[in-house]
Parts: structure tokens; sequence; C-alpha cells
């Protein structure tokens, strides 16, 4: 059986676990440390960690906080927020850290995208498409924590990522991220359909129905997401969770095959 | 006591977690003295294969790593990159590889890949299955799985020493064996109880 990741988007600012909507309104969810290890206890397939701190586009990324997660996690890690240099990188994956994620920097600097991928391989370099839609409805990649509009369009930039040598790419829609409207497929297709390196669904996400859809309509390789794993709906209870073997092999593969 | 071998690429402080996890203690280390001290020797990797061999032969590690595990017997593991860079030749890089295990390494390519669902690099958790027993996997009730993060696999010249196998596309060799060598292309270290298995059992390995 195939299996597709199913990952955990952990948001940091300044040091503590927050949520968004819309890349809005950071909401305080609690301790890194400790929903690290509770995904640890459930065996959660990888994990992406985003530091969304005002101030990491100036400063370095806080190697220390990220080492003692990466510490606590026995799965796969990548992280994002403040990585401006191929020593960046290379810190960062010593610490224990298997991925670095770039947005805002791969914008404005395509070659450290080219350069990270030679060094560490394409496996190690991941970009995030952040996509909004701007006020004329259109689809437009953002940078600096969804506060820049780049003007350019998410299926050039994707093009235009894969070429430098990215090895992934992260489909945020930042229209959707922490709504549960479930993922802006047509976007996914869109990218999947004219790129060859493996794409992760996020932003959107209510329920397994929704990896369901990303993986078979949006040809995503793996599906992300925040409030899912963070809170309880109806009243938004922060309660971390993540599916376990019975669930998923219930309301994720089965699905999957079925439509195979 | 466990070297890891640093050689400024890969992710060394996720294995020693995780051999720390196993109740082992290990070191980080490029100093031929303590490499020569060690009852284990892991090679770890996260990276191009030319970067990783030319970084071997410049932190001066190729001679006291053959001294240890082809001369002694030392037991090696090499994870990803570090089993690549066992092989003769990449089709990643340009240089010759280590060539303890004949056979070569090569990239997911042909048909089972144009247009398809199985993207490269593959990366995730894929089932292993042993083509003969294989002493570092344990027994569980479940296929073990395991995570990979690779564009390239090894091919080996002799069957009988590609004991894991997996599928992504294609059948490929997951993991290697002959006599003290050990090799696997999935990452261990990140591989929650199945990892912690492997490593438990190769720092138990004498």
């Amino acid at each position: 059986m195939r299996r597709f990741r199913i990952i955990p988007v952990l948001l940091l600012e300044n040091g503590k676990l927050v949520k968004t909507v819309c890349f809005r309104q950071p909401a305080y969810v609690g301790d890194p440390i400790n929903t690290v290890k509770i995904f640890n206890e459930k065996q959660a397939d990888e994990l992406c960690i985003l530091d969304i701190s005002q101030d990491r586009t100036k400063r370095a990324p806080n190697f220390d906080l990220i080492k003692s997660i990466a510490s606590e996690a026995f799965m796969p890690v990548s992280y994002g927020g403040g990585l401006h240099s191929v020593e960046h990188v290379k810190q960062l994956l010593r610490i224990g850290v298997e991925k670095a994620i770039f947005n805002t920097s791969a914008f404005y600097n395509s070659q450290l995208i080219k350069e990270c991928s030679r060094k560490f391989g394409s496996s190690s370099t991941v970009v995030s498409v952040d996509v909004k839609k701007d006020f004329l409805g259109r689809d437009r990649v953002f940078v600096r924590n969804g506060k820049k509009n780049t003007g350019i369009h998410p299926i050039s930039f994707s093009k235009a990522m894969e070429e430098c040598g990215a090895g992934e790419l992260i489909v945020h829609s930042i229209n959707n991220d922490g709504t549960y409207a479930g993922y802006d497929i047509r976007l996914l297709k869109s990218i999947t359909d004219v790129i060859s390196i493996p794409v992760i669904a996020l932003g959107g996400a209510a329920g397994m129905g929704d990896f369901v859809s990303a993986v078979k309509e949006g040809h995503a390789s793996a599906v992300a997401a925040g409030s899912f794993f963070i809170y309880q709906r109806p009243h938004q209870a922060v309660l971390i969770t993540y599916p376990d073997e019975h669930l998923l092999q219930n309301d994720f593969y089965k699905p999957l095959e079925k439509a195979s | 006591m466990i070297a890891i071998l640093d050689y400024g690429l890969g992710n060394p402080f996720s294995i020693v977690n995780m051999i720390a996890r196993a109740g082992g203690t290990s070191v980080v280390t490029a100093d031929p003295t303590i490499i020569c001290s060690a009852s284990h020797i892991i090679l770890p990797g996260v990276g191009s294969f030319d970067e990783g061999i030319a970084n071997l032969h410049n932190f001066g590690l190729t001679s006291v790593l053959e001294e240890r595990v082809i001369g002694r017997k030392v037991p090696f593991l090499g994870i990803c990159l570090g089993m690549q860079m066992l092989t003769t030749s990449s089709e990643e890089g340009k240089l010759p590889g280590l060539g303890w295990i004949s056979g070569k390494t090569i990239r997911f390519a042909g048909e089972s890949f144009d247009r398809s669902p199985f993207r490269i690099p593959h990366m995730g958790w894929t089932d292993v299955q042993q083509r003969t027993d294989f002493e570092l996997i344990s027994d569980y009730a479940e296929k073990p799985r395991f995570y990979f993060v690779h564009s390239y696999h090894v091919v080996c010249d002799n069957s009988e020493e590609a004991v894991l196998e997996s599928d992504y596309g294609i059948s490929f060799t997951a993991g290697i064996q002959r006599d003290n060598i050990y090799a696997v292309q999935f990452h261990p270290e990140k591989s929650h109880k199945y990892g912690l298995g492997l490593i438990e059992k190769f720092i138990n390995l004498s």
C-alpha cells in the first residue's frame, strides 16, 4: 500500500506555539516542546515548524529552540522562518532538522535555492508557495508572512522553484488558512499538473475527507494542516490529536484505494 | 562508544538522539583517534554525492574508515547518502565512490515515473521487505515502514548483498549487508519505533 504523509504544521511566534486564521490573529495554543512530544507519541508521519515571528525576517533563526524541538522528534522535521543563507541551512540540518523551507528568501534570492539544492540535495530544499487572491480575485504568490504581494502567479513561481532545484513545494492557501473551508483543490491541481516534484497541500483542512481530496483530486504527495491537529471543534478548545492507524486506514487509505 | 562521522554534511544530532533513546552513547567526530576507539561506526548522510565524497577525503576520514571497517571489521552502518557512497559511482556525481560494495547508485527514472503519482524525490514512509533475513529488523505484526528521502538508489552487483527492498514505482534496494557492513537507504533515526528497533539492534552487534 502506498502511503501519503499527513503532516501537522506548528507555528512559532516568539518561542510560543500559535495558530492563525488567514495568516492573521495568532492565538496562543501552547508549548512547542510538549506538543512535539505528543505528536511523537502518536507517531506522526512528519512535522513542519514555521516561525512567523515579526522580526524573523531580520534575525537568524532561533537555533536553540529548533534544536530542543528536533531532539524530541523521532520523525522527520522541516523548518521555515528566517533562513537567509547556506550557513543557516547547514546549521539547521546539523541540529537534526531534515528539510529547510524557504518563502521570502526564495523569492528575493533564488540563487540560495540553487546553492542549497546543490550542496544539501534537492530533498532538503523545500519552498513554501503562499497563495492569496488579489483584489481582482487572481491567485498571487505572497511573501513576508503573507504581507507582501509579489505579483507573481503561483504556476510560474512553482516552475521557477523546481528549475532552481527545490525538491518539494508546500502549496499554502492563505485565504483558507484556519477556516476549515477545505484545501484549494483547483490551485493544487493547477500546480501539480505542471511540475513533477512532490507537493504538500496546506491551508483549510477540516477533516480526513479533505486529505483524500487533496491526494485524489489535487494530486498532492502529502497533506498538511494546523487547526485540524490543534483544535477540537466546535468550540476551538486546544486538543492535540493525530489520527491513529485504524482511523487512517478507514478514513484515508480505503477511500483513496477505492478511487484508483 | 559509537562514532558518528562528522564530515560537514548531514544530520548527525538526529542520530545522537536516537542512539540515546536506544540506551547507547555516541560522539559526533572526525577525529581518527576517537574513531579508532569506537565500537561501532555510523556514516550519516543528507546531501549530494560529490559533496559527501569530497568531504570524506578532505576531512581525512577515508583511510581510517577503511582500516577500521574493512581491516578490523568494526560494525558499520551507512545511512541514506552514507549507503550510496559505499558504491563505486553515482549518477548524481562525477567522483568515484568508496567502492566497498560492488554496485552503483542510479536515479529513479524511466516510464514508471513520467507523469506518474510517484514523484521524485521519493519522500515519505514506505514498507520495507526482507529479501533475506536481515538481523537489524525486528519482528513486527505489521510490515515495518521507514522514512525515505532520496532521488537515487543503489543497484548491487551481488544480489545477495541487497537484503532489503521497497517499492516506489519500481522495486529498489532499501538495505545492504556484507559481513560487518550494514547500510540503509531510509532514515532509521527518523522512523519512530521501527527506526529505534533498528538502531537498538545495530548498537548491540558485537
